[in-house]
């Protein structure tokens, strides 16, 4: 029968291993989701690539850059921070290091004497800025872990709406970048006003400016076009936040697996241990009843006790 | 004489391919076509159809839900925020959202986001052949 220390042992270990099966299985799906995000991140690439590139040659044919959405203020009177986080945790220090590089524009901002505006994806930043009590802007839930165009748009149309009509002048977009599997990392960048483009409209190649024709109008083409690469860029982040989630909870997942295995290797170990020392127990038990018995069945050839009546 | 042709959307190359003929049509600028040899051009496009015709003769049509063109020397790039091929049209959808469209535009017709839907949904039977565009 075991003993009680045992039985504490044995019911810890049967419970450590449900945890792992069930990081195991985590750890197992978020692997296959990152191959599908990234395929997705990557598969998004050529239009952002390309709808680039038209706007390149839209500057070096001589379109005016004339666009509320690449008008350059020097001093913001508040700034837009937009931050990608996740649903669900159980993916390491995911979300931390956005937020931790949230809070230092906060700060940057606050130190620029800036006002600032939160727009929030992922139910993880919405949660840790509510309970802090900042003042958040709009936030989106549902959308961080499979991100579709439609909604980079609607996100992209909450912040362009913000420079637009309100009086911030800056909007930093804060995502992870996904470097590869073994690698992501928090990334800020300047998402309004656009800047690429205002150095290319600047630098005016002027080679190809000759002969392109518009439909309706330069200056028409490029409006419409602005806002669609707004999109793309948002649209691109998220992709890549997503992937970089799964990488992060699949890391995660792997480290509680191997550690659940650790556990459970010392654990049994221990309990190895203790049986094997109630075992003994009982046996030097045993053997001390059995020669007690044997002591008193004769007394005569018992050494001891003949020596013990002869000093009587 | 052909030209190269990239279709691509957000989520994924729709099509890449050769057409000797590419006719789409540009807001308020009516149809297009551009064979090899066409002037620089970059234009947007409306929610229509765009053709490529190959050197046999063969059409191929996709429904794009607005986007660019951009033609330069034989290369021409259409990007679109949707671009779907006649065939990969799910017509069944394509006639309940119009119905829903419909009736959104007949409760609000100043309801824009429900008349660009009204127009996609109505374009893309149109190319899948279901229902012509009157």
């Amino acid at each position: 029968m075991p003993g009680a220390e045992e039985r504490v042992l044995r019911r810890r270990i049967g419970s450590v291993q449900n945890t792992k099966k069930i990081t195991r299985a985590m750890e197992l799906i978020a692997a296959t989701r990152v191959v599908k995000a990234q395929q997705r991140a990557r598969a998004a690439k050529p239009y952002a690539q390309k709808i680039t590139q038209v706007i390149e040659d839209l500057s070096a044919a001589g379109a005016s850059v004339k666009h509320p959405l690449l008008e350059q203020v020097e001093n913001p009177t508040e700034v837009a921070i937009v931050l990608i986080t996740s649903d669900r945790g159980l993916c390491g220090a995911y979300n931390a290091g956005v937020i931790k590089a949230a809070e230092r524009e906060l700060d940057a901002a606050r130190n620029e004497g800036a006002g600032y505006k939160l727009v929030l994806v992922g139910s993880k930043g919405r949660d840790y800025f509510n309970f802090r009590n900042f003042d958040i802007h709009a936030d989106f839930e549902g959308i961080s872990d499979t991100p579709t165009y439609e909604d980079a748009r609607k996100v992209a149309e909450v912040v362009t709406d913000l420079f637009e009509n309100t009086p911030v002048d800056r909007v930093q977009l804060i995502y992870t970048e996904f470097i590869s599997v073994g690698s992501q990392k928090p990334t800020v960048r300047r998402f309004l006003p656009l800047q690429s483009m205002q150095s290319v409209g600047e630098s005016g190649d002027a080679k190809a400016v000759a002969d392109v024709e518009f439909e309706p109008s330069p200056e028409g083409v490029l409006s419409s076009l602005l806002p669609r690469y707004v999109e793309a860029r948002l649209f691109s982040a998220l992709l890549e936040s997503a992937a970089s989630e799964h990488a992060n909870r699949q890391r995660a997942m792997k480290a509680a697996t191997d550690n659940a295995e650790e556990l459970i290797i010392k654990l049994t170990r221990k309990m190895n241990q203790v049986r094997q020392d109630a075992i003994t127990t009982e046996i030097m038990e045993i053997i001390g009843g059995a020669e007690a018995m044997a002591a008193g069945a004769d007394d005569d050839n018992d050494p001891t006790q003949a020596e013990l009546e002869r000093i009587a | 004489m052909t030209m190269t042709v990239e279709l691509v959307s957000p989520e994924e190359i729709a099509y890449e391919g050769v057409a000797k003929t590419i006719i789409a049509r540009t807001v308020g600028g009516g149809d297009i076509a551009f064979q090899e040899g066409h002037v620089p051009f970059i234009g947007t496009l409306a929610v229509w159809e765009v053709k490529l015709y190959d050197e046999a003769g063969q059409t191929t049509t996709f429904a794009v839900h607005r986007g660019f063109v951009e033609v330069a020397g034989s290369h021409v790039i259409i990007l679109s925020d949707m671009a779907e091929r006649s065939d990969e049209i799910d017509i069944d959808r394509a006639r309940a959202a119009k119905a829903s469209a419909e009736s959104a535009v007949a409760a609000n017709d100043e309801d824009e986001e429900a008349v660009t839907k009204l127009q996609r949904a109505r374009v893309r039977l149109h190319v899948s052949g279901a229902e012509p565009l009157v």
